[in-house]
């Protein structure tokens, strides 16, 4: 049902983003643990592959990965030898000899993974990340973020919730939209989950069509935000804002910002996400990312175990046995 | 110089229809020391003659290809002038418009005499389209007049377009004085702001960067005044947009001297293909989506487009397995043109098989002056013109009931990036006589 890569929140379909989101809980569980390491991928090996260096979504997967008993191999290609025009076949094919299970790739080309995917053989390929893409472990751990948020307001166990809590909620997802790999993996995670979200940002931000995407669009922050009951707030990347896509990164903070004075707008329960890394005073103000409604750190911490998640079912389709216990006796 | 010699010896094609000017008759060709001496049915084959089993086919008029990447000199591992001459003898091509964004590229008399005398003894007459800038870097005018003199008849810097418009406007005019033709690559840089592929709803749904069919239009639209304006003739590459075909045909009408080509691959396939981020798929101008291949091949039938030319243009499997963004744009095309178009335009869209050989013969051969012998110092002989008595052989017999397989390994080009792998084809070229020599007799090249 899952895999056999993740490049895509499309790979998921509606029933396996649940599936992610419940195993993602129980993982959630063993990191309260003093022991805080299971062995369900003991004996595999996961390469991480950045084209493009992120400490933090790298890290965030390593973690995962070790966390699961799995052997880690860090290669650090941003830095190496891999420079703009060479063949990322052969890249592919020295990690290939080195006998990995799976391997995660950030790339800045979009579509970098998906030729990845077809130039191994038998080996899963996650994408953490490809250009303007998509960037799937990013929506589903905000998802789980919100679930999680929800679920608790209502005094719920989220893994008991399957996507209930998200039918009928609006969800603003706004700024760069048209660059951003994050808002298109939670665009289709969202949507897929039954809420209804709305895309906001000046024109110039918004991809060229948003076809066959489920959401609405609106080119004003202000109308949309006190029915909001999420406001996903997207990095705007400063060169975007020095003439190329909006006049300024004053005028884009002033018509698209998360303004102290718009969160004070917002209503009763609604929350804010950030992917980070955020930069403060201009998508969000430092007020507002330090609010207590603002989950950006919990996002991070919340990193690890839905990438455990969506590893562990990758890598064994969800039927190895989580025996927290036996992990305990293992240490 | 005439570096063209006519071969000795008699061809018979027997059998099938010969498109004359009368139109398509049934009858055989005679083939005497390089030239057509007959059409008429029932010819008895001198002694020694060569005989080409045309039962089925349509015999007419060698193919022109307005449009040819060569890469020689520069990048002789994706093509060579050979290989690529052999690839346009299997796809019926009898001469080639080699073009000009070579390395170095065709910016002067020397590595122009140079691309000449490499093409002068392959399967296929390599014509050749000039730089109109030196370097193609759209600034000073390269030396269009030494060019003419060589026989060069067409001037582009394609790979791009003159962003200029005061350079564009200037070359125009020089080239009119000359009685040569300026040809454009339609894209404004500026409006194609990097973009990899057709701006739309594949571009926003995979986050590839896209260029608009606006970056096209805004220069048709340009050179299409410039040229209105100073009287000069202009030819538009690889149209493939709806609104480029609405402003040649309103241009047309109006009596600019305009005259335009589409690649196959624009009236073959759309923008969904690029879902695989298979580079095989990356071209410039992107594939676009249904409504403007529709109206590619409108403007096909119309007449609004004059010729079908390949644009082919090799690249080594290394640089079209590089990630989307960074791999080369261009696909082959000579050996699947004729396939392609004659389904698409003939089985599909109903378009009469002598109007294919217009498109794909006779106006391209009179678009780059290749129709008339002995009119370029260089002397290449005479393409495009219908089959009948007199005119030199370059012929092309094709088989419309045939049908092929598309294996990229298979191809005679160096490189194999086709986008039509594995695909069924419809048609197929079965001889190419040059100058009297079949150099692909049953579809096998045979030099
Ligand atoms: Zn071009």
């Amino acid at each position: 049902m899952i895999g056999p890569h993740l490049l895509s929140i499309a790979d998921l379909g509606h029933d396996g983003i649940v599936q992610v989101l419940n195993v993602a809980e129980s993982f959630a569980e063993v990191e309260k643990r003093t022991m805080k390491k299971v062995p369900a991928l003991k004996g595999k090996v996961i390469a991480t592959m950045f084209f493009e260096e992120s400490t933090r979504t790298r890290l965030s997967f390593e973690t995962a990965a070790k966390r699961l008993s799995a052997d880690v191999l860090s290669l650090s290609v941003a830095t190496s030898s891999v420079k703009k025009g060479e063949s990322l076949k052969d890249t592919l094919k020295t990690i290939e000899a080195l006998g990995i299970d799976a391997v995660i790739i950030r790339h800045r080309s979009s579509g970098a993974p998906l030729q990845a995917a077809r130039f191994l053989d038998d080996i899963h390929v996650v994408n953490a990340g490809d250009g303007w893409h998509e960037h799937p472990s990013q929506g589903l751990l905000d998802a789980f973020t919100v679930r999680q948020a929800w679920a608790a307001a209502a005094g719920v166990d989220p893994a008991t919730t399957g996507s209930s809590l998200f039918q009928g909620k609006k969800i603003v997802i706004v700024g760069d939209i048209a660059h951003s790999r994050v808002a298109r993996s939670e665009v289709l995670a969202y949507t897929a989950l039954g809420a209804e979200v709305t895309l906001v940002a000046p024109a110039t931000l918004l991809p060229p069509s948003v076809e066959g995407w489920g959401v609405t669009v609106a080119h004003r922050l202000d109308p949309v935000l006190a029915d909001a009951d999420l406001i996903s707030v997207l990095r705007l990347q400063a060169e975007r804002g020095s003439g190329e896509c909006v006049p300024s990164l004053r005028e884009f903070t002033e018509t698209f910002g998360m303004t102290e004075a718009r969160a004070e707008r917002l209503k009763d329960g609604a929350l804010i996400t950030h992917p980070g890394p955020m930069v403060r005073g201009v998508e969000i103000a430092s007020a507002v990312a330090d609010d207590p409604r603002c989950l950006v750190t919990t996002q991070v911490h919340n990193g690890v175990a839905v990438r455990m998640a969506a590893l562990y079912l990758l890598l064994t389709g969800g039927n190895a046995v989580l025996d927290h216990s036996e992990a305990n006796r293992d240490a | 110089m005439h570096r063209y010699p006519l071969a000795k010896g008699t061809v018979v094609i027997r059998g099938g229809a010969v498109l004359t000017p009368a139109g398509l008759v049934d009858a055989d060709v005679v083939i005497v020391d390089g030239l057509v001496t007959a059409v008429e049915s029932n010819v008895t084959a001198p002694e020694g003659a060569t005989v080409l089993d045309a039962e089925g086919c349509i015999t007419g008029p060698g193919f022109v290809d307005l449009h040819t990447h060569l890469r020689e000199p520069g990048k002789e591992q994706a093509e060579t002038i050979a290989s690529g001459a052999r690839a346009a003898a299997l796809g019926g091509y009898t001469a080639v418009v080699a073009m000009p964004n070579t390395s170095p590229c065709l910016d002067s008399a020397f590595v122009v005499r140079a691309v000449l005398d490499l093409g002068a003894t392959t399967t296929t007459e390599v014509a050749v389209a000039g730089a109109i800038t030196v370097g193609r870097a759209g600034e000073q005018l390269a030396p269009i007049a030494e060019l003419a003199a060589l026989g060069v008849q067409l001037f582009t810097d394609d790979g791009t377009g003159v962003q200029h418009g005061g350079v564009a406007r200037r070359a125009l005019d020089y080239c009119t004085g000359l009685g040569v033709t300026y040809a454009e690559h339609c894209e404004d840089l500026a409006i194609a702001s990097g973009g990899v592929v057709h701006e739309g709803a594949w571009s926003a749904k995979l986050g590839l960067p896209g260029q608009p069919a606006s970056a096209e239009e805004a220069m048709v639209a340009r050179d299409l005044l410039l040229a209105g304006e100073l009287g000069a003739r202009i030819h538009l590459l690889h149209l493939s947009t709806v609104g480029s075909v609405e402003l040649v045909r309103a241009a047309k009408a109006k009596g600019i001297a305009v005259t335009a080509e589409a690649a196959p691959h624009h009236f073959t396939l759309t923008d969904a293909e690029i879902a695989s981020y298979d580079a095989r798929f990356k071209v410039n101008p992107p594939l676009r989506p249904d409504e403007h291949v529709a109206a590619i091949i409108e403007g096909l039938c119309d007449g609004t487009i004059d010729a079908i030319a390949t644009d082919h243009a090799p690249h080594t499997p290394e640089t079209k397995d590089l990630p989307f963004d960074e791999a080369p744009p261009g696909m082959l095309g000579l050996e699947t043109a004729f396939s392609l178009a004659y389904e698409r335009l003939v089985e599909a869209a109903g378009m009469r098989v002598e109007r294919l050989f217009d498109l794909l013969s006779t106006n391209p051969a009179r678009i780059a002056e290749l129709d008339a012998a002995g009119a370029r110092p260089y002397g290449h002989t005479a393409h495009g013109a219908r089959v009948a008595p007199g005119i030199p052989a370059n012929l092309v017999v094709v088989d419309p009931s045939a049908r092929w397989t598309v294996a990229g390994t298979a191809l005679a080009s160096l490189a194999t990036n086709t986008p039509y792998e594995g695909r069924s084809m419809h048609g197929s070229v079965r001889h190419t006589i040059l100058r009297g020599e079949p150099v692909v007799i049953s579809g096998e090249a045979q030099r």
